[in-house]
Parts: structure tokens; sequence; C-alpha cells
């Protein structure tokens, strides 16, 4: 009963902290049709910026709220400007060509982006476990729970919302949505796909700083944090099915459940856990659950 | 009419609102040359879609040679004797007009999972230059197919499926996308050779003059049906095809 | 016109032995090549040659449309079939070792096949890349079976039944790899230019027109995603005899990285372009890694979007334009 709430509670916080990640690389994916190798590293460089200003400007005896102030800054900071910059130098040169080439494109950019984030900050691990260690913890069950988890879940739901709202309610979520469902047809309508595409991209880069940067109390943030979280939004999005919202937000719950089980049942198999229930999904889902299939027209 | 080789019966085909294949039931006798015509949307490169296999239909029976084909695949289609063409050619872009040819071949030689085979080995490049002799594409062996213009890569397309040695070939508008000059030498090179196969030719065609010298039964396609079917002449007379397919309004 | 045909016709039927002679002669190329090179590049040259093997699958792949990120797998399935042939299965003779590679390492590729090769871009890519990662996950944490991050000692093994002096180990690890590294070269050069390499291309180029000729499209992928994870379990046992030692960065995405990088550095449009991309992969690699290892990656990510951006098909263009220039 016990390992059960465990698995429950464990497995929505692992939930909330994936989607942050996952649902940028599949608005990413939905607008661009490019899947970004990269997002793990912009990941990595919100990690890197929020324990920067964190082990850096907070101290013990400042209001907590600061300490989430400077962390979510600092991802604005790294989405408003890597966002712009990779989509407008880097992508914008490889629209409607071969999907696997966009693929490998990325694939540079997150070699030159690991080395660069080691050259700005180092190889040694930022520590910023203040905020974390602040909150305490809560008990349910016998068992107690880092509070800080919450600012996770928290985050995640007003993220999921956000978006949400975005899509159905503005002008913007709308031609947005005219951009996943057809590029060309948008293009007639008059819509400025372009910018639609580094807006886009702005938005899902900065959702994976913000994941970085509110996960950085909980982890030392290390070289290599990039690459782990990649393989695993990859897992979420598959599972989801790639360019859907929806999807990121299922398929991350999935995933979720299914690391919290493995990491509670049987501890070595976390990620294996994982994969297996990406290919049951895809045999039975080849497309995701929330995935399109595309029939070629001839 | 002798029985059919190959007969659709009671054939539906819907994609959401729109129906592009009504209830269609029609047979064709081997060797006839068939033309078919109606207005965009009228739902004949569906027919040839469901013909093929690429397409399932929601309800309605294919039969060839008295087999169900329904549920099969283009490829068990293929193997049958039933092959196509393209409205939009459908080649090997990066390979040579020769490649294209050669690997057409050595498919119906049944040489697909030989990986120790030559594919350029010198019988089936003779072999491969008759076929291409035939359709009056040797000009450009070499040629890269995504170099060729329009017309030669309509008729290298009919020619991988001519390679099959089919008996039955559904050819979809050989002549869009052809200047006016070229359309006659390109149908007579592509139905000369059909002709002395005795291969069940149906073809799918805007152009009427095209239509009149070719085809010897016509069917007009209107929302999904057949709304007539007979000697060309007949059905390009016919009341409802001149208003609905050729868009002339008769005065009366 | 005509005499274009006839010359492309009389080329068909030597081709077959012009490959053979061909192969023979870069094998003894390389071995006199050996016996005048410093160990350290010697062994640089064993390695980039077994390495080649996986390279070479990975541009086989390429050739169909399909980019592995994950052919680390094979790569990895290949070099711990030959630590645990030692260790449990008490063999010590390298090609009976290096045999077992290849076999564990096609019967993975025949089990994940149907699955994966269902998929085509992105995802045949990330596909590919998860179960590679799944098998380093697992060589990673079952450390009591596989040694965990530190992997396995790889010890000498005995060639064609014969000990080999330590001293002269490393030599005879070369004159195997350059050997089996011929084999391989000739198989694959075979297949480019038999049908089912020409049909790979095919489902590269159109997969509907593939169909409609009556070829098996699943068929095709298979059967060459089955022999690239071949090639790629020989590069891998080879690299774990000259190495001495396995371990779980063999499956990491990271290589299967390093593979794509070598292909696309090459080329893929003839056997010998990935070879020649790895080898030039590989020297560089150890240049840099020694002189300004905190921006090698960097390095390599600029030079793959230069590549990528303005050489689409691999050093082996340059080769090309200068044959061209050569013959007119």
């Amino acid at each position: 009963m016990q390992t059960t709430s465990a698995i429950l509670i464990d497995g929505l916080v692992y939930a909330s902290w994936i989607f942050l990640v996952s649902v940028g690389l599949t608005l990413i994916f939905g607008v661009l049709r490019i899947l970004n190798l990269a997002h793990g590293s912009l990941y990595a460089i919100g990690a890197y910026m929020g324990a920067w200003l964190v082990v850096r400007f907070f101290q013990p005896g400042m209001p907590l709220w600061l300490s989430i102030v400077l962390l979510l800054f600092g991802a604005l900071l790294v989405g408003a400007v890597m966002g712009p910059l990779v989509e407008r130098l880097l992508l914008r040169r490889t629209y409607g060509r071969d999907e696997v080439l966009q693929l490998l494109v990325t694939y540079a950019l997150f070699l030159i982006l690991g080395d660069l984030t080691k050259l700005i900050w180092g190889v040694n691990p930022y520590y910023a476990y203040l905020p974390y260690s602040l909150m305490g913890n809560v008990t349910i069950g016998k068992i107690p729970y880092p509070r800080y988890d919450g600012v996770l879940i928290v985050a995640a739901i007003v993220v999921g919302l956000g978006l949400w709202a975005i899509v159905n309610r503005t002008r913007f979520g709308k031609f947005m949505v005219a951009v996943i469902r057809d590029r060309e047809i948008s293009t007639t309508l008059g819509i400025n796909v372009p910018l639609v595409c580094t807006a886009a991209f702005t938005i899902g880069t900065t959702l994976a700083a913000i994941g970085g940067a509110l996960t950085a109390p909980t982890i030392s943030v290390v070289p290599g944090i990039d690459v782990t979280v990649i393989v695993l939004s990859f897992a979420v999005v598959v599972i989801g099915g790639l360019g859907s919202l929806e999807g990121a937000a299922l398929g991350s719950i999935i995933v979720g459940l299914a690391r919290a089980s493995a990491v509670h049942l049987f501890p070595d198999l976390d990620l294996v856990a994982i994969y297996l229930v990406m290919a049951v999904v895809l045999i039975f889902k080849p497309q995701g659950l929330f995935g399109r299939v595309e029939a070629k027209r001839i | 009419m002798s029985a059919p080789i190959l007969e659709a019966v009671d054939l539906s085909k819907r994609f959401g609102a729109v129906v592009a294949c009504d209830a269609i039931s029609v047979g064709f006798a081997a060797g006839e040359l068939v033309g078919m015509v109606g207005p965009n949307g009228a739902g004949k490169t569906t027919f040839v879609n469901v013909i093929t296999g690429y397409v399932t239909p929601d309800s309605g029976h294919i039969r060839y040679r008295g087999e169900e084909l329904v549920g099969l695949t283009p490829r068990s289609a293929v193997e049958r004797g039933i092959a196509r063409s393209f409205q939009h050619p459908q080649l090997y872009d990066n390979l040579s007009v020769l490649e294209n040819a050669l690997i057409a071949l050595s498919i119906k030689r049944g040489e697909q999972r030989s990986m120790w085979a030559q594919l350029k080995r010198r019988a089936a490049l003779d072999e491969a230059v008759a076929l291409l002799e035939r359709f009056a594409l040797t000009e450009a062996l070499e040629t890269e197919v995504a170099q060729l213009p329009e017309g030669r890569r309509k008729v290298l397309d009919i020619a991988l499926s001519f390679a099959l040695e089919p008996a039955v070939l559904l050819l979809d508008e050989p002549t869009s996308g052809v200047s006016a000059q070229e359309k006659f030498a390109l149908m007579d090179t592509v139905i000369d050779v059909l002709a002395k196969t005795e291969t069940t030719v149906l073809f799918i065609e805007h152009d009427m003059e095209v239509v009149e010298k070719y085809a010897q039964r016509l069917l007009a396609f209107v929302d999904g049906q057949i709304i007539a079917d007979g000697r060309s002449a007949d059905v390009l007379a016919d009341q409802r095809v001149r208003e609905l397919v050729l868009g002339v309004v008769d005065a009366s | 016109m005509a005499t274009l045909v006839r010359t492309d016709r009389a080329r068909a039927d030597v081709g077959q032995l012009r490959r053979l002679g061909g192969v023979a002669l870069l094998v003894a190329i390389l071995a006199v090549v050996g016996l005048v090179l410093a160990s350290w590049m010697q062994f640089l040259l064993t390695v980039s040659l077994a390495e080649s093997l996986a390279v070479l699958g990975v541009a086989l792949l390429m050739r169909a449309g399909l980019v592995s990120f994950g052919q680390g797998l094979f790569y990895a399935a290949g070099g711990y079939a030959v630590a645990y042939g030692m260790r449990l299965l008490g063999l010590h003779e390298a090609l009976l070792l290096l045999a077992l590679g290849i076999v564990v390492s096609a019967l993975v590729a025949a089990a994940v096949g149907p699955l994966i090769c269902r998929y085509r871009q992105i995802f045949f890519a990330m596909i590919s890349l998860a179960f590679s990662m799944v098998l380093y996950s697992v060589l990673l944490k079952f450390n009591g079976i596989t040694g965990g991050s530190d992997g396995m000692q790889v010890p000498a093994a005995t060639i064609l039944g014969l000990h080999v002096a330590d001293r002269v180990l490393p030599a005879a690890y070369y004159d195997l790899t350059i050997v089996c590294f011929g084999i391989a070269l000739y198989a694959v050069s075979a297949y480019m230019a038999s049908p089912l390499g020409y049909l790979a291309r095919a489902v590269r180029d159109n997969e509907i027109r593939l169909e409609y000729l009556g070829a098996s499209v699943q068929s095709v992928t298979y059967r060459t995603y089955v022999l690239a994870a071949a090639l790629t379990g020989l590069g891998g046992g080879l690299t774990a005899l000259a190495v001495g030692h396995v371990s779980p960065t063999l499956a990491y995405w990271t290589t299967s990285g390093e593979f794509i990088f070598a292909a696309l550095l090459g080329g893929t449009s003839s056997a010998l372009a990935p070879v020649v991309g790895t080898v030039v992969f590989e020297s560089i690699n150890s240049y840099a890694s020694a002189y300004f290892p905190n921006i090698w990656e960097m390095v390599l990510g600029i030079v793959m979007l230069a590549i990528i951006l303005l050489l689409p098909r691999g050093l082996w263009t340059l080769y090309e334009i200068a044959a061209r220039r050569w013959s007119r």
C-alpha cells in the first residue's frame, strides 16, 4: 500500500518534470517538423544558468520565492536568447530539406552546445540545493516527501494549462495549429509562417530551460544531464505521438509511472521499463497514442 | 462479352463526407482499351487506387480472373498481373533511366533478394535496353531521372509498369503535363506496345482529343458513380456526359 | 550514345573480377604499410579499420534512407559476444569468436528488425537509438555479470590455433583485421552492385513505386538491416580483440553518433568512402583529444554542420570531381 502511494507520488513528480521538457520538444516538432536532439542541451543550459544564479545571488534568510524567481528568470533568459538565435541562424537554413538531415544538424548542435556549456560553467558540479532543503518535507503516509517537488508539479500544471489556453484561446495559437496541420495552406492563408516557427521554437526552448532550471536544486548539475533528458523525452513524445501536446501530457504520465514503478520494484531497470512501454505502444499504435497517420498522396 | 478478366462489384469508398466510389459495378474484358473521363474529384484515381490495393474499399468486391482482390496490397495485385502508372510519375529520381529499368526487370525476374548477383550484368543490360527501345527512351540511358523532362518521365513510368508484363495496366492521366505536340506521339508509342501484347488497358484522361482517338470504350465518372459506359462516340454524345463532364450547355 | 551502352555492358561483366582484384590489392597494400608503420599508428589503423565496418553498416542503411542512431547496439553485441565467448564458452580462437560476434549481432537484428523496419526517417533513427540505450543501461546496471561501467577485459586470443607472443600480438591483430576488413569490403561492394543493393537505394527514393513493381519494401530494409548489423558486429568483435577490453560505451548513443559522423564525412556513394571517412575521423580524433580535449566535440559539431550544409555527399565528392577531371 505504501509502495503504491509512493509509486503514484513519485510517478507524478517525475511526470511533471519530464512533461516540462518533452512538451517543448513536441511543440517544436509539430510546428517546425524538426526533432531537436539539442533540446536536452537547452535543458542543461537552463539548469546551469538557474543553478549559477541561485548559487551566486541567493542566501539563506532571503525569502524563498526569490529563489524560484531567480530560477525562472535564468530559464527565460536562456530561452529568449538561444531560441531565436538557433532558429534564425541555423534551423532556418534547413527548412524543406530531408528530415534526417535536419536531425543530424541538431545532433551537431548538441555536440557544439555540450562543449560550450563546459567552457562557460566548467566540468565541476553546481549544487543549488538551498531552495530544495529550505522548503523541507511533507509526510504522506509515514513517508517524507520534499515540498520542493510540489513546485515541479505546479509548474507542469501551469505550463500545461497555459499552452492549452494559448492554443485554444489566442490568435497566435490558432496560427500555430494551422501551421502544425498544414504548412503550405497556412502560407497561402497569409499566416507569417517563419515568425510562427521562431516563436514556437523559442517557446519550446524556454520550456526546456524552465525544466532544467527548476530541476537544478534537486540534482547536482554536471555535464551529461542533457543526454539523460533527451533520451527520456524522446520516449515520451514517441509514446504520445510526435507533435501532439495532449500526447506529451499522457506520455509523461505513462513514462513517469513506469519509471516510478521500476525504481520501487526493479531498481536497475528504469530505462529498460520505459523503453519496454514504448515498444509495446509502438507495436499497437505505430504513430503513438495521439499521432496522426500521414498518407502519401499519389 | 466473355467472362470479364477484372470486375468491380458494388465498390464503395468514402473519405469523410466525400463519396469517392459510390457502389460502382463494372467489368472489363481481356484486351480492352478503356478510357475513363470525369471532372476532378469524380473518383477516377480512387477507383484505380482501390483496384490496385492502395486504398481499401469500405464495401464491395474486386474480382480478378474470379479471385477476390479486396484486402490485398499493391504488391499482391502486381504479382497477379495488375500494374499501374501514375499521374505524377513515381520513379527512382536519383538513379539513371537505365537503372530504373534494370530494377523493374530484376524484380520481374524475382531477384529482389539476391545480394551476390550483379544488377548490371550483360544479359540484364540487354533486356533493359530492349525495354527502353520499345518506348523510345534510349537517348538518355545514363541520365539521372530527376533531370528528365516531364514527358519522358511519364513514358518511363509507364515503361516500368509495362516491364512487369501485366495482363491489366491502369494508366493515370498518361498525357497530363505533356506538351500538346508530344501527347499523340506518346500515346501512339504506348498504345502500340500495349496492343501488341494484348494488355487490357484502362486509362484516365482529361484530354478529349486523346480519348476520342484511343479509347474503344469509355466510362464517365461523376460523383463517384459511372454515369455512362459504352462506345466512346456514344458516351461522348450522351446528354449528361456533355453537361457534367464536358461542361457543354446544350441549347434546348 | 551507342558506344556508351557498349562500354557500360563491357564494364558490367568484368565488375566482379575487378572488385576482387581491387580488394586484394588494397589488403596487400595495407599489409605492406603495416610493416613500416610505427606501432601506435598501426594500432590506430587497426581500430579505425575495425570501426569502419560499423560505419559501413551505418552507410548501407543510409543508402536505404535509414539513419541508425543506434548502431552501437550491434557494435556492443559483437564486442561483448567476443568477451563472453572467451569467458563463458571457453572459446579462444579469434576466428570463432568473430563468427560468434557476427551471429549474435545478426540474431539481435533479426529479432528487433521486424519492429524497427516498419519505421522511417526520424522514427527509425530514434527507435534504433532507444534499443541501443536499453542495451547500454543493461550493461551498465548489471555489474555482477557485465562488469558495469568498467566493462570486461578481453585476453589475447589464438589466431588459426596459434598462440601469438604478446610482443607481436598487435601486428597479428592488425593482419587479422585487414583480412576480415577485406572480406567484408568485398561483400559490401558486391551487395552495392546487386539487385538488393539497388533496391535499397530505390527504397530511399520511392517506396510506393517499389511496392507497385511487386517488391517488398519491408523485405529489402530488413535484409539490409541484418546485413548492416552483421558488419557492425564483426567490427565490434575486432575492436574488442584489438583493444583488449569492452565497455558499455560501445552501445552508447554518441558512439553511434560517431559512426554517423564518419559515414557523412566520407560519403556513402562507394564502399570505400565510409572507410576513408572513418580513418580521417579517427586520425583527427586522436590528435584533437590530445591537444584540445575541451572543445573537441564542438569542433566535431562545426565540421559536421559544414559537411551537411556544404558537402552533403561527403569527402568522396572531392574524389569524384578529381576523377572526372582526370578522365577528361
